[in-house]
């Protein structure tokens, strides 16, 4: 998969389906609250994907509606959802002993940025006047044996957010492996370690990412 | 020795006095339990540390102690909300303490407070300012940061049956943090939706055993 497409970016409909199409069948996943959750959209039953929310439950179906709406019942964003046959439930302590302890596949996560060596920044902004908030952002970007991150890689100023170094608040040191993107996909410390493997890439050829981005990249 | 059965919810927390450390279960809405909170909020006690996921939403519950200023340590993971106005409010004031702790710390420290650990080392928070100044350790190639237990007076949990040992049964992701709570506090308040004798539930289902609960009421959902 080292793909050019140079006319064509990819919206989050794109990039959610483009992530599903990459989970291996039979995976347990996370998918973080925002643009990740879009990502469940796209699993097909085929797939045999088993979603995890770390309240405490695998298993985890749809969004509920009306009368399926049970307060019991929510996801890590609270909002009302519902089980599948197989699921299961547990307490919290256990549902972060199995992230942390390396038992699921993916975690699918939202950046503020992303380093070339994989650090992640998801958490603060660190603006001197927010009221910090951090949930189970800093154990989800460790915890999964991959740890993928769905961001735009340009904002609307043109700053990359694939970063030789973070400016932000640090989440999580060296964790992240693979960057999706608008523009394209990545791999992180796949060639060497700090390196960057473009797989493919989406209204925008090799050669202008390379130029707009302040880390060393490699085609796939 | 088998919980004392209260008669309300007032009854069940008349012994929290002013300082102590609560516990309290839920996430988000699930699982919280709103009488006892709001029994603690008539009783007056005040100058309290609470531990829980988050720092109260809306009008109700929790976010109720934090607007009476009862409150002058919170110990979260996730206080910002849409709708955590009075937690908001009181921050910007001063008036309250923040011990913002990563979700699995959180639920970590308190297991093992109830298990007897002394303190851990967890991969969670390493090289971030929520570790900053803390022991922490290269263990295998891997670093690790030491936290320590979360002990407490007093936790507020509820579950969804209880038998009259104390026995619980929890309700879908309602559980989150009420086991652990149950067994990190010296005293466990817990708020059920109904109360049956012993025998009546199937000990296979049993998630918190009685032994970790003192006090029970039931509170008709």
């Amino acid at each position: 998969m080292s793909a050019q497409d140079t006319q064509n970016t990819l919206g989050p409909n794109e990039m959610a389906a483009l992530v599903a199409s990459h989970i291996a069948p039979g995976s347990y996943v996370n998918l973080g609250i925002g643009r990740p959750t879009k990502v469940s959209d796209h699993l097909t039953a085929e797939q045999g994907i088993t979603l995890h929310t770390e309240n405490g439950m695998l298993g985890m179906g749809p969004a509920a509606h009306g009368d399926d709406v049970d307060p019991d019942l929510i996801n890590a964003g609270k909002i009302p959802v519902t089980e599948l046959p197989g699921a299961s439930y547990f307490h919290h302590a256990d549902s972060f002993a199995m992230m942390r302890g390396g038992h699921l596949d993916v975690c699918v996560l939202g950046a503020f940025q992303v380093s070339a060596t994989g650090d992640l920044a998801n958490w603060s902004t660190g603006a001197p006047d927010a009221i910090p908030a951090v949930g189970g952002a800093m154990d989800l970007a460790i915890g999964a044996k991959a740890t993928w991150v769905m961001m735009q890689l340009f904002s609307k100023d043109g700053a990359a957010k694939l970063v030789p170094q973070l400016s932000y608040p640090v989440t999580g040191l060296g964790c992240v492996t693979r960057v999706y993107t608008e523009v394209a996909v990545f791999g992180l410390n796949e060639a060497e370690p700090g390196v960057v493997t473009v797989h493919s890439t989406h209204g925008i050829g090799f050669d202008e990412l390379a130029e707009r981005l302040d880390v060393p990249l490699v085609q796939a | 020795m088998a919980p004392r059965i209260a008669t309300d919810p007032a009854d069940a927390v008349a012994g929290i006095a002013d300082g102590s450390t609560v516990l309290i279960g839920g996430f988000g809405n699930a699982g919280q339990p709103m009488e006892l909170i709001d029994a603690l909020l008539t009783s007056g006690a005040t100058d309290l540390t609470v531990v829980n996921n988050n720092a109260g939403q809306a009008d109700e519950g929790l976010a109720l102690l934090i607007k009476e200023r009862r409150v002058s340590k919170i110990i979260c993971s996730f206080p910002r909300q849409s709708d955590s106005w009075h937690f908001d409010a009181a921050y910007r004031a001063g008036e309250i303490e923040l011990e913002l702790v990563p979700q699995g710390n959180l639920a970590e420290r308190l297991r093992a407070a109830g298990a007897g650990i002394g303190a851990f080392y967890t991969p969670t928070g390493y090289g971030t300012e929520l570790a900053a100044g803390k022991e922490t350790r290269n263990i295998d190639g891997k670093d690790y940061v030491l936290e320590y237990p979360l002990h407490a007076d007093v936790a507020l949990i509820k579950a969804h049956t209880a038998d009259t040992l104390g026995n619980l049964v929890y309700r879908k992701t309602a559980r989150n943090f009420g086991p652990v709570m149950a067994a990190a506090a010296a005293q466990t308040i817990v708020q059920v939706d109904s109360v049956v004798a012993v025998g009546g539930l199937d000990p296979e289902a049993v998630v918190t055993p009685g032994l970790y609960v003192n006090t029970l009421v039931e509170v008709a959902a």
